[in-house]
């Protein structure tokens, strides 16, 4: 699916859920579920190229982060993807190279593995809930 | 006329009537629509693609609209509610009557950053975080936790000096007035509001904490001021400009309204 089509997907998903009639979140289900993006991929990423892989154990909590080819687990253009004990955390690059986290969205991080490791720090040991 | 007024000048009475509407929009599931709504934009506004809730010029315009949106929701529980806005170049600290528990309620607990005092604590038992990126289901605050202060008037007066409205490329990496306002650049403020109240404020599903309304009706009372200071200077960009919302293109996901049409609050609302 290409990018254009994907976003104009989620898009009119919004729009269907900012219209009359939304029924898309009941009580409890996560903001993950609501939002969920058909199709796995993504296109137009910002380029990432030199943006190192990472695996380690931050108080107490394994983050992981990894470039991503092809299908998988990447969204947001981020074309690189971030795992909090293998839960996904959506994560953005900005055009100045900067990250931010969807756990940390108005503050910036020079690397995907700072806006991890905030991330760790914010959750306080909660879960991260599968956004997709 | 409906006039939106400063948080710290609202009487008992219509702290009461604004949260008893926040309460009953949470309650008919009314609510939670907004925040889906938001964090959907955020999640997919991005600076080398569509753009259209942040990190673009219609950052302000999409706010407005989402703000009179949510105010005329609040309307349809009790007509005489306004949206009241957070000076946070005066009301600064965490003991302000913002966060009084007559109000907003205060801030989190140190173990777990709960919110546990206010009509909006979880123990209240009428304000439990349902749209959320994480498994926490409580309202959360670390008021000032980010340790840097809130930003102050001199800091808000060098952003409402900028003369031109936006640049290219028109994201995040942009000079002038609306991406010194939304913060990603320069002295840095509204992200840095965010940052500052922590919590889900500071998460793309923001909209959970009542106090993002009154955190974007006082930047939208800044831009308003932006554009008394300078009447001549138009909102950009104006044409033909990719993935970016010009001057009278519609804006999602309402596709009836553009910039154009919110670029004159007055006929809707007025600040005191």
């Amino acid at each position: 699916m290409s990018e254009l089509t994907r976003r104009s997907v989620l898009r009119g998903a919004v729009t269907g859920a900012a219209a009359v009639t939304f029924t898309g979140v009941a009580l409890g289900v996560p903001v993950a579920l609501a939002a969920r993006r058909p199709g796995g991929d993504t296109a137009g990423s910002v380029p990432h190229t030199g943006v190192e892989a990472f695996d380690e154990i931050y108080r107490g909590r394994r983050i992981q982060g990894a470039p991503q080819t092809g299908a998988g687990h990447h969204r947001g253009g981020a074309g690189y993807a971030v795992f909090v004990d293998g839960g996904e955390l959506h994560v953005m690059q900005n055009a100045d190279s900067s990250w931010i986290s969807v756990v940390n969205h108005y503050e910036t991080f020079a690397t995907p593995r700072a806006a991890a490791r905030a991330a760790v720090l914010e959750l306080h040991g909660a879960a991260l809930v599968p956004f997709a | 006329m409906a006039v939106r007024q400063n948080q710290a000048n609202l009487t008992t009475a219509q702290k009461s009537a604004f949260t008893d509407a926040v309460l009953e929009l949470k309650r008919s599931g009314r609510y939670d629509e907004f925040v889906v709504t938001h964090n959907a934009f955020i999640m997919s506004d991005v600076d080398n693609g569509e753009r259209v809730g942040h990190r673009s010029p219609s950052f302000l315009p999409w706010h407005r609209r989402f703000l009179l949106e949510f105010e005329q929701a609040l309307q349809s529980v009790d007509p005489q509610v306004m949206l009241p806005y957070w000076d946070w170049t005066q009301d600064r600290t965490a003991s302000a009557s913002l966060w009084g528990a007559d109000f907003l309620g205060g801030d989190g607990r140190a173990a777990d950053a709960q919110v546990t005092t206010g009509p909006f604590a979880f123990n209240s038992g009428r304000w439990t975080v349902n749209v959320r990126v994480d498994s926490r289901s409580f309202l959360r605050r670390a008021l000032g936790g980010g340790g840097r202060p809130l930003p102050t008037r001199a800091e808000v007066d060098s952003v409402l000096a900028m003369p031109v409205y936006d640049m290219a490329p028109w994201n995040s990496r942009s000079n002038g007035f609306r991406n010194h306002l939304e913060g990603w650049r320069g002295v840095n403020l509204h992200n840095r509001v965010h940052v500052w109240v922590g919590g889900q404020m500071g998460t793309g599903v923001s909209p959970n904490d009542p106090v993002f309304w009154l955190h974007h009706c006082f930047i939208d009372k800044l831009w308003a001021d932006w554009q008394r200071l300078h009447p001549t200077s138009p909102y950009l960009p104006a044409a033909g400009t990719p993935d970016v919302v010009d001057l009278r293109e519609t804006m999602k996901p309402w596709n009836d309204i553009t910039p154009a049409d919110l670029i004159d609050h007055t006929s809707r609302y007025t600040y005191a």
